[in-house]
């Protein structure tokens, strides 16, 4: 019942401007249209650098992210950290979590300038929660014996994290790896509608122009580096794990 | 584990001399293309601007602090708005994902000619962010909540539909031959053996694609999309660092509010 009301109210304050819609639909024919003769031709070069700028930022940003995610990660799992330690990596990682891309994109362009370095602190401060808290739950369920017997050999505690703990959680960190690898590169083409480099300016350039071929053309490419991303990642992943 | 002979004395190795080269050139790969990619990143940095940040950094939190409170009472119609697009876009995407998850699982597909266009959908949805569906749509529609709700939709359809298809896929097959036994009809096997055996997953999937939605709707508005976007679009555009600040605590407290909320009905469907 509250649900209906809800709906009710949530539905009643959406103002829609049908002739608007109306018009739109003839607009969006002309999209698909556009897809059936993607022109890749006319803004090649554009299209190209900003493609080249968004791989180039989706690698250096997950190398980033998972060297600092390492120690974020291990000072998150609360069977290896103190509990301060313990707060303050969970605190991080909630920080990274709650913001979407987009904005700390946006307040990234501001600190260090419009251009791709801003795009790649934005995805390497995204990559950090994701890897640090999914890591962090695997090393919450290692098989605690193993460090035990470590220790027992007289390790340090950097020795016990290397020896002991490290081992158990590599499969899933070069899985993880190659995942944030995969959403790296699908959020790099989102950023650059707020100035953090990559492919998302000229989309939205193409977008506003009303340039749909070009659009097209640029969403086809998208669509066929990460299905080759995921193809690849699979066998990577086989070959790994 | 490869021995290796010298002198007589055998020599235990980790790997054999193929897959330790294997392994070293990978490595090798790797970290060619992190530098070529940093070079690349590099040159396109205008590094004064850089060096500036910790200085742009303090000033931009002296600007921020305190927030402007009382720019909250703009606030709360953006924040139901947002609230809005996602739920609304989320059910709509249920709405459509449904009949593509029964056509693309491989034991409910009325042909196979019908996978590969279910799959094209699945696969066409997930690839393109909701932000540029929201490009694409304020492009058609023009700018408010109507492009939100759909750019919602369109980009979560093929996250449900994948996750749903997957659990029809796993169903346990006795209560459908079961219910096949008696005679019953195509949409009645339908309705009493697979239906009931997927309510679950398929509660667990929305309410998890809320959870995204909520996220993803916060910032639709910086392309014209509506919601909460829109005021924060509007505050960094003219500077406005203290409602920047409640703006940005706002959509944290939103965040929050959701993971509770979607804990909730998880353990309630459980």
């Amino acid at each position: 019942m509250a649900a209906l009301c809800y709906l009710l109210l949530a539905c009643l304050t959406i103002d829609v401007d049908w002739t608007r819609a109306a018009q739109g639909l003839e607009r969006g024919a002309r999209f698909l249209a556009g897809f059936s003769r993607p022109d890749f031709l006319t803004r090649w070069s554009d299209i190209s650098q900003g493609l080249l700028e968004s791989l180039a930022m989706t690698a250096v940003a997950t190398c980033i992210g998972v060297l600092i995610s390492l120690p974020v990660a291990v000072g998150a799992a609360r069977n290896v950290a103190p509990l301060p330690i313990y707060f303050s990596c969970r605190f991080v990682i909630v920080l990274s979590r709650s913001f979407h891309e987009l904005i700390v994109a946006i307040l990234f362009v501001v600190l260090v300038g419009f251009g791709p370095l801003a795009g790649v602190l934005t995805l390497s401060f995204a990559s950090i929660g994701f890897i640090a808290k999914l890591l962090a739950e695997e090393i919450e369920s290692i098989d605690r014996d193993q460090v035990e017997a470590i220790r027992s050999s007289g390790a340090s505690w950097p020795q016990r994290m290397i020896f002991g703990v490290l081992p158990q959680v590599t499969p899933r960190l070069t899985g993880l790896t190659v995942y944030r690898l995969d959403i790296n590169f699908r959020e790099s083409a989102i950023i650059g509608v707020v100035g953090a480099g990559g492919i998302g300016a000229t989309i939205n350039t193409a977008f506003d122009r009303y340039e749909y071929d070009t659009a097209a053309a640029i969403l086809l490419l998208i669509i066929a580096i990460v299905l080759a991303g995921e193809y690849g990642s699979g066998w990577l992943r086989q070959r790994l794990i | 584990m490869p021995v290796l002979e010298r002198d007589g004395e055998p020599i235990w190795r980790r790997r054999t001399g193929t897959a330790a080269l294997g392994r070293w050139l990978a490595w090798l790969t790797v970290v060619l293309t992190l530098v070529v990619a940093w070079r690349y990143v590099s040159q396109q940095t205008i590094w004064e601007f850089v060096w500036d940040g910790p200085r742009q950094a303090a000033d931009l939190v002296t600007r921020m602090l305190p927030p402007e409170w009382s720019y909250m009472d703009h606030l709360w119609r953006p924040l139901w708005d947002t609230v809005n697009i996602a739920t609304l876009g989320t059910l709509l995407a249920l709405l459509l994902a449904t009949p593509v998850a029964f056509l693309a699982a491989r034991n409910t597909t009325p042909t196979w000619l019908m996978r590969p266009p279910a799959l094209l959908v699945i696969v066409g949805s997930r690839s393109i962010n909701s932000i540029i569906w929201a490009l694409l749509l304020v492009a058609i529609f023009g700018p408010g909540l109507f492009a939100g709700i759909l750019a919602i939709a369109f980009r979560s359809i093929g996250f449900i539909a994948k996750l749903l298809y997957e659990a029809i896929e796993e169903i346990d097959t006795d209560p459908v031959e079961a219910i096949t036994a008696t005679g019953a009809a195509r949409s009645q096997v339908m309705l009493w053996g697979i239906v009931p055996q997927i309510m679950s997953a398929f509660a667990g999937i929305a309410v998890f694609r809320w959870d995204i939605n909520i996220r993803e709707a916060t910032v639709l508005g910086l392309v014209g999309a509506g919601g909460i976007g829109l005021q924060l679009d509007a505050s960094v555009a003219s500077l406005q660092w203290a409602r920047v600040a409640l703006i940005l605590l706002s959509i944290i407290a939103l965040v929050l509010l959701s993971e509770i909320v979607s804990a909730r009905l998880r353990a309630a469907s459980n």
